[in-house]
C-alpha cells in the first residue's frame, strides 16, 4: 500500500512539472499581448513599453518560466495583471464558491443517481426500469445551461424564491450564500445524475450475471438481497470512475452555468483571464486544476483499493 | 420531507427579507457587462469599465463633463484663461476632503498633474498633460498652470477621468482601494461579482446626494442581465447589451427604457495601406455598397444613428455627411470596374466579439457580395484583434466601435491601424489644438469630418446607442454619455 501511494505521488509531481511546461509554452504561442489588451485602442508605444516592463514581459521567455516556477515553489503565485491582487487570494475567493458548489452538485447527483440506478437494475425490463431510463435519457439530452435558464425563469423570475444569480459571500450571510448555490447545483447535478444512474444500472446488471452472484442466489438469497449485498459493491468501481471524472469536470467546467447565474467561480475566473490575457492567472489556475484532477484521480484509485482488495496488492 | 419544507420556507423568508431591504429605497444596484481592469484607478488605464464606476462617483477632477457634454466646475470653483491661451489660473473649492479625511488643496493638484505627466506614468491620455510647462501654487487654494503652447482642449481634458485628483499619500493604492473626493467612497470589491460604494459624509456637496449605498454587479451574459432585472436583483442596466430584448421591457410598466447617444462611432475600418484599399475608388465603392439603415435594423434592432464621418451626431460641430455616399450598388460596381476590378474582388473581414461586430459583419458581408466583393469572415477574440489588427495591421477590413470621446484626432496619428495619411488633415488637427475659441474649433472640426468623408477612409456605419433599462422608479440616470460614466450624484428613487 505504501509503495502504491509513493508511486502515485511521484507520478503526480511528474505530471505537474510537465503540465507547467505545456501551459507556459501554450500561453507563449497564443497571440495577444496582456499589456496591449489592457490599453486597447488607446495604446501608445511608450505606455505599452512601460506596462510591459512593469509586468515583467520584457524578460526572455526561459527566464520568465524559471521565475514563475521558483515563485510556485515558494508558494508565491504572483500578482494578477487585471485585478492587481495576489493570484492566491483570487483563487481562494473563487474556491469559496466553486468547492461548495461542486460538492453540493456531486452529492445531489449521487444521492439521486445511485438509488435510481440500482432500482432500475432491480426492475430490469419492467415498467420502473423503462421509466427511469427514459428520464435519464432526457436528463442527458438537456444541456445544463438550458436547464439553468429554465430554473431561473421559474424559481427566480416567476416565483421569486431565489435571486437570479450572484453570490453574496459566506461571511455576510451563510444562509443567503447557500441559497445562491441551490439552483446552480441543481442545474449541474441533474445531467450528471442522469449519466451516473445509467452507469450504475448497467454496472449492477453486469454483476448480476457474474458467478459469485449466481452462487449467492444458489445459497438462497433473494434476487434483491444478492443485488444490494453483492452486486452493488462490485459495481461501484465504474461508478467511482465516473464520479471522479465528474468532480474534476465540475471544478472548471461549470463555467457556462456560472455565467448564467453570474457566480464568481473558478471557471469564470479562467475564462475571463484568458480573454483578457491575464496570463499569470491563467497559468496558475490551469496548473492548480491539473493538480486537482491528478489528486482526484489519486483519491479515486485509493477508493478502488478500498472497494476491491485485489487492487491493494499492487499488481 | 419536513426538513425540505422547512428549508424552502426559510429560503422564502430570506427572499422576502431582501425584498424588504430594497424597499428603503436609498440603495441602488447596477449591472455592468465588464469588470474594470486593471484595478479601479482611472489615471492608470483607459478601460471604460473603470470610469463607469469611478467617474464623478469616487473621483473628481478640476473640471467635469456633465450629461450634456458641457465643461463644468468641479474641484476648481472657477478659472481664468490668459488672452494668449497660455496661462490658466484655477481657484480651488475650499473644504473639500478626500475619503480618508485629509483636506484637498493646491499641493494635491500639483501632485496629481505631475504624476500623470511624468515620463514613467502609465496614464493613457497623456495628450491632456503634454502642453503643460509648469504648475505653480501661489496659495492653498490657487493653482496657476502655464502651457508650452495654447491647447484648446485643455479644460475639456481636465474633465476626463484620466485627470482625476488624487492624494500623494494614497495614490499608489488607488487600483485596489481608491481614495478620491467624490460623493461615494469605496467599500469593497468582491472580485468577479461586485464593487460596493457608500455615501461619503464629508462630501462638499453632500446634500445633493440621495443614495446611501451603491452596488455595481458584473453580469457578462446578456440573458443573465435580463433575468436579474426581471427578478429584481438589479435596479438598472445602464448599458444594456441585448437590443433585441428591449421591446419586452418597453411594454413592462415596472421598467423604464431610455435610448441615448454614445461616443461610439462604429466603422468598417479598411487597411488604407494595403491594395486594393489604397485606391480611393475602391473605398468609395465600399461606402456605396453598404446600406446603413438595413444594417442598423438587422444587427441592432434599429438602435443606432447612421453616420457619414467619424464624429458624434450629438456634438455642436457635427456635419451630416450620410448623404455623401448613398446606398447605390450599381455605382459601387461601376467604381470597382473603374478601379480595375470589373469582376469584383476578395477580402477578409475580421470581427471582434461584440454583437455589433459579429452580427453587423454578417450583414455587411452579404451587402458587399451584391456588388461582387467576396468576403470571408474571420471571428477573432478581443486580444487577437488587438494583436493582429490594431498592432500588426494584418487585415483587409474589420468592424469596430471607437468609443473614446472626440477621437477624430486618431486619424492624424502616424501608423494608426487603418493607415490613413493626409497632411492636410494633420494641419487641421494641429490648428484645432491651437485654437482657443470654440467657434473656430468647431469650424475646423467640420472641415476635418469632410476630409475624412472625401477620402472615404473607412466606411462610417453608425453611432452606437446607449440603451438603459432601469426600474421605472429610478430617476436621474444619464441618458446620453459624452464620456464613459455612470454619474450617480443626482440619482434617486421616485417618492
Amino acid at each position: 500500500m505504501i509503495a502504491f501511494v509513493l508511486r502515485r505521488v511521484l507520478g503526480l509531481a511528474a505530471t505537474l512539472a510537465a503540465a507547467s511546461l505545456v501551459v507556459f509554452v501554450v500561453l507563449e504561442v497564443l497571440p495577444g499581448d496582456p499589456a496591449l489588451v489592457m490599453l486597447g485602442t488607446e495604446a501608445q508605444p511608450q505606455t505599452l513599453a512601460l506596462l510591459r516592463a512593469e509586468m515583467g514581459l520584457d524578460q526572455p521567455a526561459p527566464q520568465r518560466y524559471l521565475t514563475w516556477v521558483a515563485g510556485l515553489v515558494r508558494g508565491d503565485l504572483g500578482l494578477s495583471y487585471t485585478y492587481r491582487v495576489p493570484v492566491g487570494e483570487l483563487v481562494v475567493q473563487r474556491l469559496e464558491v466553486t468547492l461548495p458548489l461542486t460538492v453540493l452538485a456531486i452529492s445531489l447527483s449521487t444521492a439521486l443517481a445511485i438509488p435510481l440506478g440500482v432500482f432500475a437494475a432491480s426492475r430490469h425490463r419492467k415498467w420502473g426500469d423503462s421509466a427511469i431510463m427514459a428520464f435519464a435519457q432526457l436528463g442527458m439530452a438537456i444541456p445544463n445551461f438550458w436547464l439553468a435558464l429554465l430554473l431561473v425563469l421559474v424559481f427566480a423570475v416567476q416565483l421569486g424564491w431565489f435571486s437570479a444569480g450572484g453570490f453574496p459571500g459566506w461571511s455576510e450571510s451563510p444562509g443567503a450564500a447557500f441559497q445562491a448555490l441551490v439552483l446552480p447545483a441543481i442545474a449541474l447535478a441533474l445531467p450528471q445524475a442522469a449519466i451516473l444512474a445509467r452507469v450504475t444500472r448497467s454496472a449492477v446488471l453486469d454483476m448480476m450475471g457474474e458467478d459469485f452472484v449466481r452462487t449467492a442466489r444458489a445459497k438462497g438469497l433473494s434476487r434483491d438481497a444478492a443485488l444490494w449485498r453483492h452486486a452493488l459493491r462490485n459495481a461501484l468501481i465504474p461508478v467511482l470512475t465516473i464520479m471522479g471524472l465528474q468532480f474534476s469536470f465540475l471544478l472548471a467546467g461549470a463555467v457556462i452555468v456560472e455565467n448564467v447565474f453570474y457566480l464568481p467561480g473558478l471557471g469564470r475566473l479562467v475564462f475571463q483571464a484568458v480573454s483578457q490575457r491575464d496570463l499569470i492567472v491563467v497559468k496558475n489556475v490551469v496548473l492548480l486544476l491539473a493538480a486537482a484532477v491528478v489528486t482526484v484521480n489519486f483519491i479515486v484509485d485509493l477508493l478502488y483499493a478500498a472497494v476491491d482488495p485485489r487492487l491493494r496488492t499492487g499488481r | 420531507m419536513r426538513k425540505v419544507v422547512i428549508a424552502f420556507a426559510s429560503f422564502a423568508i430570506l427572499a422576502l427579507s431582501t425584498a424588504a431591504a430594497e424597499a428603503q429605497r436609498d440603495t441602488l444596484t447596477l449591472a455592468m457587462t465588464l469588470e474594470p481592469a486593471p484595478g479601479l484607478d482611472p489615471t492608470m488605464g483607459p478601460a471604460a469599465a473603470i470610469r463607469e464606476i469611478t467617474y464623478a462617483n469616487l473621483f473628481e477632477g478640476l473640471t467635469r463633463i456633465d450629461r450634456n457634454a458641457e465643461i463644468r466646475p468641479a474641484l476648481a470653483e472657477s478659472w481664468t484663461v490668459s488672452a494668449d491661451g497660455m496661462v490658466y489660473g484655477f481657484k480651488l473649492r475650499q473644504g473639500v476632503r478626500f475619503h480618508d479625511g485629509t483636506e484637498f488643496d493646491s499641493a494635491d493638484v500639483k501632485y496629481s498633474l505631475e504624476r500623470a505627466m511624468a515620463p514613467d506614468s502609465r496614464n493613457a491620455q497623456k495628450w491632456i498633460f503634454a502642453p503643460i510647462a509648469k504648475i505653480e501654487t501661489p496659495d492653498r487654494y490657487a493653482v496657476v498652470v502655464t502651457l508650452k503652447r495654447p491647447a484648446g482642449n485643455f479644460l475639456y481634458g481636465l474633465g476626463w477621468g484620466d485627470a482625476a485628483m488624487v492624494a500623494p499619500e494614497t495614490a499608489a493604492n488607488n487600483s485596489a482601494s481608491p481614495i478620491g473626493t467624490g460623493p461615494f467612497k469605496f467599500d469593497r470589491w468582491v472580485k468577479g461579482d461586485r464593487v460596493e460604494l457608500s455615501r461619503f459624509d464629508g462630501y462638499w456637496r453632500k446634500d445633493a446626494v440621495a443614495l446611501r449605498r451603491v452596488t455595481f454587479r458584473f453580469i457578462p451574459d446578456a440573458q443573465a442581465q435580463i433575468s436579474a432585472l426581471l427578478a429584481g436583483d438589479v435596479d438598472a442596466v445602464p448599458i444594456f447589451a441585448a437590443p433585441e430584448a428591449v421591446e419586452q421591457f418597453k411594454t413592462d410598466k415596472r421598467f423604464s427604457v431610455t435610448v441615448g447617444a454614445t461616443e461610439g462611432e462604429t466603422i468598417l475600418a479598411l487597411n488604407n495601406q494595403k491594395p486594393p484599399f489604397n485606391d480611393l475608388r475602391v473605398r468609395q465603392a465600399l461606402a456605396h455598397a453598404v446600406d446603413r439603415n438595413a444594417l442598423i435594423a438587422g444587427a441592432m434592432s434599429g438602435y443606432g444613428t447612421p453616420i457619414g464621418s467619424h464624429f458624434s451626431p450629438g456634438h455642436p460641430a457635427y456635419v451630416d455627411l450620410t448623404g455623401r455616399y448613398p446606398y447605390d450598388p450599381a455605382k459601387a460596381r461601376a467604381l470597382l470596374a473603374e478601379a480595375g476590378h470589373p469582376n469584383g474582388l476578395k477580402a477578409t473581414l475580421r470581427l471582434p466579439p461584440p454583437p455589433y461586430a459579429r452580427r453587423g459583419g454578417e450583414i455587411v458581408a452579404a451587402q458587399l457580395s451584391k456588388v461582387g466583393i467576396q468576403v470571408s469572415i474571420e471571428p477573432v477574440e478581443w486580444a487577437q484583434w488587438l494583436d493582429n489588427v490594431f498592432q500588426n495591421k494584418q487585415f483587409d477590413m474589420t468592424i469596430i466601435s471607437h468609443v473614446e470621446p472626440m477621437d477624430i484626432d486618431k486619424y492624424a496619428v502616424d501608423d494608426y491601424y487603418f493607415g490613413y495619411r493626409n497632411p492636410r488633415f494633420k494641419e487641421v488637427m494641429a490648428a484645432i489644438d491651437r485654437a482657443t475659441d470654440p467657434a473656430a474649433q468647431n469650424r475646423l472640426y467640420r472641415e476635418a469630418q469632410t476630409l475624412l468623408a472625401d477620402d472615404s477612409v473607412n466606411v462610417f456605419l453608425f453611432q452606437l446607442s446607449r440603451i438603459t433599462v432601469a426600474n421605472a422608479d429610478v430617476i436621474g440616470l444619464w441618458q446620453n454619455v459624452p464620456l464613459p460614466a455612470n454619474d450617480l450624484t443626482e440619482v434617486s428613487w421616485r417618492k
